[in-house]
């Protein structure tokens, strides 16, 4: 920690690495189509691999702010909302927002940042593909700056509390948030309880040729660069000056003040950024779902990144990755078999029916929680610049 | 207030807080000259702790005026409902003046840096750091200028002199262990490590000696002088334990249930009666 000068080159190298993988690993079948089916781009190992890839984003971000400066704070699913709905009314293109708003009589904000590149760049081939991608990357982040904004203003009342009392308020202001963007008034903008679709998705990244056949799959890898970018800044400010100073509260608040650090305006900078990245995973999730919805964002959706925190361990990143992949392994592929009817030979193995694979998730958790409470990492991390052997930091995808 | 010949660092003036009905310090007035060594005693439940935490901010005295370098730092009176319930004296004095309640952060950023008297290190971070992240206070770059590491030199300055701070504690070899492996007594010079990061100009210790034995009480005596040499400081203490007292001090106030019982040179309070008896009480023959 103490040398300045820190050969980076082996983290570096490992992270384009993985990325490369990434590509290689979607588009492997359709070079050798004999490969087993799991490689398809349509099998579980997809879904779950780009659903972690928008949910590590958010379990670091709640990191950062839960473990890094010890807010402990239950708002993270409320500024995904604010960056999901952001994200799809900007990019939703003009001419399908009087199909999507149908109920509403078409929608009352009809900009979308990809039509406004089209309009710049042209809307076919290559352009229409920079027009897309520019689109798409603009909403994202302004989609991190309006979940940044809310968490200002909200900063201000809500931060003075302490521990359990910011967590009801941030809590609170999430099922608000969530009440407010279902409500039939505002349908012009929010489309009420409906979805909003049409946006460009994961898929939309995919390169394709004249006859629309897919010719080199980037869905999986759309998500893993920006939330790789994401995670990378925040690691980035960890390692900094503020990033200590963060540290510095959530060891002794009253030894940091003493100290010179001003308690307000860190806590208030680490909840902004924790929100502009949960803003922006917001986004990625509407990506990925394909639609953007209130009714997803429940305070469920908090725990279930909380969880991941938890088992992954509070103040560390590398913790965080890991168990979100092993976490939405888990629930959407590994345990999925739970929840079917199982024959061993001609035997029928008891109790598994629809809704099991919650029982066993449960008990996993609890045991988890019980006797490794300090998580799989504690509050180490992964260094990859002193691994030898290159050992991918997101290993829990296999 | 005292001979203007001397320049005071600090000067507290009728300060007095008052907490529900009780009177924690009362009226109590007092000056620190610069590079001085300076000793606040009083025996258990004095009001020592309490009137460190009115000068630090973490409390706002409910009357009374705090001057730092010659400049007020603090300023308070009772008003409304705290004036009906007040016990102190004074009370109308800085009626007419502004109220200025600065925060820690802002006093300490005026340079006033403090150790506490249960040692609050950060304990998830190594000796190094702890020193490192006080000088985050001072350093000039904005969050994004440290994320997108613009401003390398500024960094590398930081950890410099951080290390530079600690060889001179004679911290340097523990510099990767975690701050509350340490034993004690270096436990209590790595906060004097992180209270001088802050670049200070008075260091306000709160019982430095407390828990350490003999010998480590003797090499403190010596470190604290020798700090206030290196760092042009002013040093304004509390203690308990005599032996330090006496032998480091230049002046020594003496509190006692919240106010000033006595004031003087070491040898004039070793001999003041009023002294003798808040500390050893009176004896029943008398």
């Amino acid at each position: 920690m103490t040398t300045t000068k820190k050969n980076n080159l082996p983290t570096i190298l490992v992270i384009a690495g993985l990325l490369i993988f990434v590509i290689i690993l979607e588009n492997i079948r359709s070079v050798f189509p004999f490969l087993p089916q799991i490689f398809d781009p349509m099998s579980p190992l997809f879904t779950v691999l780009k659903k972690a890839a928008v949910y590590s984003l958010v379990a670091v971000s709640m990191n950062l702010l839960n473990g890094f400066t010890g807010l402990f704070s239950l708002g993270q699913a409320g500024f995904m909302l604010l960056g999901a709905y952001t994200y799809a009314i900007l990019t939703v293109p003009a001419e399908l927002k009087d199909q999507v708003y149908y109920l509403f009589g078409g929608c009352a904000f009809q900009f979308s940042f990809v039509d406004f590149f089209k309009g710049i760049f042209g809307a076919t081939g290559v352009p229409g593909a920079i027009s897309m991608v520019l689109g798409c990357l603009i909403a994202l982040i302004l989609a991190g700056c309006v979940a940044g904004f809310f968490a200002f203003l909200i900063g201000f009342p809500v931060l003075r509390l302490k521990s359990d009392y910011l967590a009801i308020a941030t809590l609170g202001f999430a099922e608000i948030l969530r009440a407010i963007f279902q409500w039939q008034r505002l349908g012009p903008i929010t489309n009420g309880a409906n979805m909003i679709k049409g946006f460009p998705t994961f898929s939309s990244f995919n390169i394709t040729d004249g006859s629309g056949r897919v010719v080199l799959q980037l869905s999986t890898f759309v998500p893993f660069l920006i939330t790789t970018v994401c995670v990378v800044i925040i690691v980035l400010l960890i390692n900094s000056s503020y990033g200590r100073a963060f540290k510095s509260i959530r060891d002794d608040e009253i030894a940091s003040e003493a100290m010179g650090i001003k308690l307000f305006s860190h806590k208030m900078l680490s909840f902004v950024i924790s929100s502009f990245f949960a803003g922006v995973g917001g986004g990625l999730f509407a990506m990925y779902v394909a639609n953007a919805q209130a009714k997803a964002f429940t305070s469920t959706m908090t725990y279930e990144i909380l969880l991941i925190v938890v088992i992954g361990g509070i103040g560390s990143v590398s913790g965080s990755i890991i168990a979100t992949f092993l976490y939405v392994a888990c629930s959407e592929w590994w345990l999925r078999f739970l929840d079917s009817e199982q024959y061993i030979g001609g035997f029928k193995v008891p109790l598994l029916r629809n809704g099991f694979r919650m029982v066993v998730f449960s008990v996993v958790i609890m045991i988890i929680v019980l006797f490794f409470s300090k998580g799989i990492m504690g509050s180490r991390e992964i260094d990859l610049n002193s691994l030898f052997v290159k050992k991918d930091k997101k290993k829990g995808q296999k | 207030m005292g001979e203007q010949a001397v320049k005071n660092a600090l000067h507290i003036e009728n300060v007095t807080m008052q907490f529900g009905g009780v009177v924690s310090v009362n009226n109590l007035t007092l000056d620190v000259p610069e590079h001085k060594i300076i000793a606040l005693i009083g025996p258990n439940g004095a009001g020592k702790t309490t009137a460190f935490n009115c000068i630090t901010g973490v409390y706002q005295p409910t009357n009374g005026l705090i001057e730092f370098m010659g400049k007020p730092m603090v300023r308070n009176f009772p008003k409304g409902k705290i004036l009906k319930n007040y016990l102190g004296e004074n009370a109308g004095k800085y009626k007419d003046l502004p109220v200025i309640a600065p925060t820690p952060d802002e006093i300490t950023f005026l340079g006033i840096a403090r150790t506490f008297q249960n040692i609050r290190l950060w304990k998830s971070m190594t000796v190094f750091e702890n020193v490192l992240t006080a000088k985050h206070m001072r350093a000039k770059q904005n969050v994004f200028s440290a994320t997108f590491r613009g401003n390398l030199s500024e960094e590398k300055r930081m950890r410099e002199e951080t290390m530079a701070l600690l060889s001179e504690q004679g911290l340097d070899e523990y510099k990767d262990e975690l701050a509350t492996s340490l034993p004690y007594g270096l436990q209590r010079r790595l906060e004097i490590a992180r209270a001088l990061a802050t670049d200070p100009k008075l260091l306000l210790l709160d019982e430095p000696a407390a828990g350490m034995n003999p010998q480590e009480t003797l090499e403190l005596a010596d470190f604290v002088r020798t700090i206030r040499e290196k760092y042009d400081l002013t040093v304004f203490l509390i203690e308990h334990h005599m032996d330090l007292v006496m032998n480091i001090s230049d002046y020594i106030y003496v509190i006692d249930f919240g106010s000033e019982i006595a004031r003087g040179l070491p040898q004039e309070i070793q001999s003041n009666e009023k002294v003798i008896e808040a500390y050893l009480g009176v004896s029943d023959e008398k």
